[in-house]
């Protein structure tokens, strides 16, 4: 589906990704892992057409900036690290602009199946009871929630999602990773993440990514990119440890 | 199984949202399919303010009956002769008809250009005049004016069109330095700039009035705006770039939600952000350059009125653009009047009254969004 190839982010003279190929099948579930400023959310950015780039970025072998902005919102859609809305919009208001794409003239109105496509997004996130709130009104694990109702209403092919449980508490956490999960079970559909959680990561992801700063550093099956080679090089600390004296506090 | 699954972490959020204190009592699934305005809403909208203005035109040095003005205007309107008993009819129509017109545009199409430059800025303190804009269509006219720039059989076409020039120059100006310093583009320093750009503007604008006091009107003309003696003719200019620049702005409503809640998430929903952008700002320009050429600058009523009317429509652009538009109308023309009647016969600069209540929100505005902002 999503193939990328010598992608190179530049901010005058700094580079904040070197050179990073990856492609995503259907079905699949790619995390980008990696320390703070390793250039995650960029590679995002870039894919989603957010970030000026160099080298090329393919959905299905034809070119990312061929497509028009609608055509692109069908096939990929993104939720960003976080959401700061200034107005009281109110939730269902943010949700049904999650079908702009499939009507986006001047003239053109919404049908009966944008109106499916929201129910279930509202129903698959359990907003149902704050629909007509205003999004100023709630937490931010809920207005994260919002936003992801307006990604599941999009219906888009790939989901890019740049740290999705920033703002979550663990139950919440847990959820929408599940519901990522169950989103993914439709044949046709791929999801990359960047994740910070890497046992989050590990639980949920099929392919990684570790990227130090801005290159990548080990890519393919996530348990063999995640292996403590890898992570105490990339993290310079001995990250098993941590992770298992961490656990260990619980048993 | 996996259906299972998944209904129960549904079962879970739902549980979840339903516990949340906010939420209690709010009844369950409300699905309200209806954006924009009901008939009855336009209906209430437009009779406040034909009541505006059949008070407007009534109401002056000198005074008429309401039933009398209703008279006048109905029979010149089919061609009927006006009856004798109602004296000096001229006053309203060749006088005032055509100012209370032309006000009630001028409000109508810089609340517009408030409504949309908040929403696409995302920003509730953007507007022509706080960013400088409508100084910068003023510097156009008058450069037109000073040095005779001028369109051969079209009169005052070319003050208009350098209005517009500038107008879209100081907004791509403005912007450009607002991204330059600060990317997300916050309220401080899109309000330095337009501090910083007004004042430049100012002093150019006071070099050439000082160096061609012949050729340009009066400095307060430009400075505080005022829309006595304008023609019918003002009003047909005014009507045709309300309904080709505002009918582009109120075709964006979509757009400009989606620009309101963030530029990005408008970018990943499938908006050509680009394309928006530049049809507002062109359509924005337009606006205001050909309202600055006819009017002056009237400060603040397109921060005021799209402010006052998102708290009874909500910020959803379906409903906020047209209450703008007919809300900006009757601000305008009330306060038209008041700058009429207060110190009658002496009259004051239409921006002077909006000016005066606009500065008193827009402190009230910045603070409480400053209050919102460290809370």
């Amino acid at each position: 589906m999503l193939e990328v190839r010598n992608l190179k982010v530049q901010y005058g003279n700094l580079t904040i990704v070197d050179n990073v190929s990856f492609s995503v099948g259907e079905g699949q579930w790619l995390m980008i892992v990696g320390p703070n400023g390793a250039g995650k959310s960029t590679i995002i950015n870039a894919v989603s057409q957010g970030a000026p780039y160099t080298g090329e970025v393919r959905f299905n072998n034809k070119k990312i900036e061929k497509y028009k902005p609608h055509e692109r919102a069908r096939i990929i859609g993104v939720l960003a690290q976080s959401n700061y809305v200034n107005y009281s919009f109110t939730v269902q208001e943010v949700i049904r602009l999650g079908r702009y794409a499939y009507a986006p003239g001047i003239f053109s109105r919404q049908t009966k199946e944008d109106e499916r496509y929201i129910s279930e997004a509202i129903e698959m996130t359990g907003l149902k009871s704050l629909l007509n709130q205003s999004v100023l009104t709630l937490s931010g694990g809920e207005l994260q929630r919002v936003f992801l109702a307006q990604l599941f209403a999009q219906n888009p092919r790939l989901l890019l999602l740049d740290e999705p449980t920033n703002h979550l508490d663990l139950l919440y956490q847990k959820q929408v990773f599940a519901l990522i999960q169950e989103w993914l079970k439709t044949p046709g559909r791929a999801v990359v993440s960047v994740v910070h959680d890497l046992s989050l990561a590990r639980a949920y992801g099929k392919q990684a990514l570790l990227l130090d700063r801005g290159k990548i550093k080990a890519s393919g099956e996530i348990n063999e990119v995640l292996n403590a080679r890898n992570l105490d090089s990339v993290y310079s600390m001995d990250v098993y440890e941590w992770m298992r004296s961490k656990l260990e506090q619980w048993i | 199984m996996k259906a299972h699954k998944f209904m129960r972490i549904v079962q879970d959020l739902n549980q979840k949202g339903c516990c949340h204190p906010q939420t209690l009592g709010s009844g369950g699934i409300v699905i309200n399919k209806q954006e924009g305005f009901r008939i009855y809403e336009y209906v209430l909208f437009a009779g406040a303010t034909f009541l505006a203005f059949v008070l407007c035109v009534s109401v002056g040095s000198v005074s008429f009956p309401l039933k009398d003005t209703m008279t006048i205007i109905w029979n010149s309107v089919w061609g009927i002769p006006v009856p004798e008993t109602i004296e000096t009819p001229s006053i309203i129509l060749s006088v005032r008809l055509p100012r209370v017109i032309c006000v009630a545009l001028t409000g109508a199409s810089l609340s517009l250009c408030g409504g949309a430059m908040q929403g696409l800025l995302r920003n509730p303190l953007a507007d022509g005049s706080t960013l400088g804009v409508s100084s910068g269509a003023a510097l156009g006219a008058v450069i037109a004016i000073a040095f005779g720039i001028t369109m051969p059989s079209l009169p005052f076409a070319g003050t208009m069109i350098m209005a517009i020039v500038f107008a879209f120059i100081s907004l791509i100006v403005i912007l450009t330095l607002a991204y330059k310093m600060d990317f997300s583009l916050s309220t401080n320093t899109i309000i330095l700039i337009g501090v910083i750009y007004s004042m430049f503007v100012s002093s150019v604008l006071s070099l050439i009035i000082t160096f061609a006091p012949d050729r340009v009107k009066h400095i307060t003309f430009w400075t505080m705006g005022s829309l006595s003696g304008s023609s019918f003719d003002n009003a047909l200019v005014l009507l045709a770039a309300l309904a080709i620049f505002g009918g582009v702005i109120v075709l964006h409503a979509r757009e400009l939600n989606a620009f309101a809640i963030g530029e990005e998430n408008a970018r990943n929903i499938g908006v050509n952000v680009k394309r928006v952008k530049i049809f507002i700002m062109i359509s924005v320009s337009g606006l205001i350059g050909v309202c600055v050429s006819i009017g002056g600058t009237i400060g603040f009523i397109g921060l005021v009125t799209p402010h006052i009317v998102r708290m009874i429509t909500g910020p959803n652009h379906k409903r906020l653009l047209p209450a703008s538009l007919l809300g900006g109308a009757t601000f305008l023309m009330l306060a038209d009047l008041i700058a009429r009647i207060l110190f009658n016969p002496l009259e004051l600069p239409i921006g002077v009254v909006t000016s005066f209540i606009g500065a008193i929100l827009f402190v009230y505005i910045f603070y409480t969004s400053r209050r919102k902002a460290h809370a």
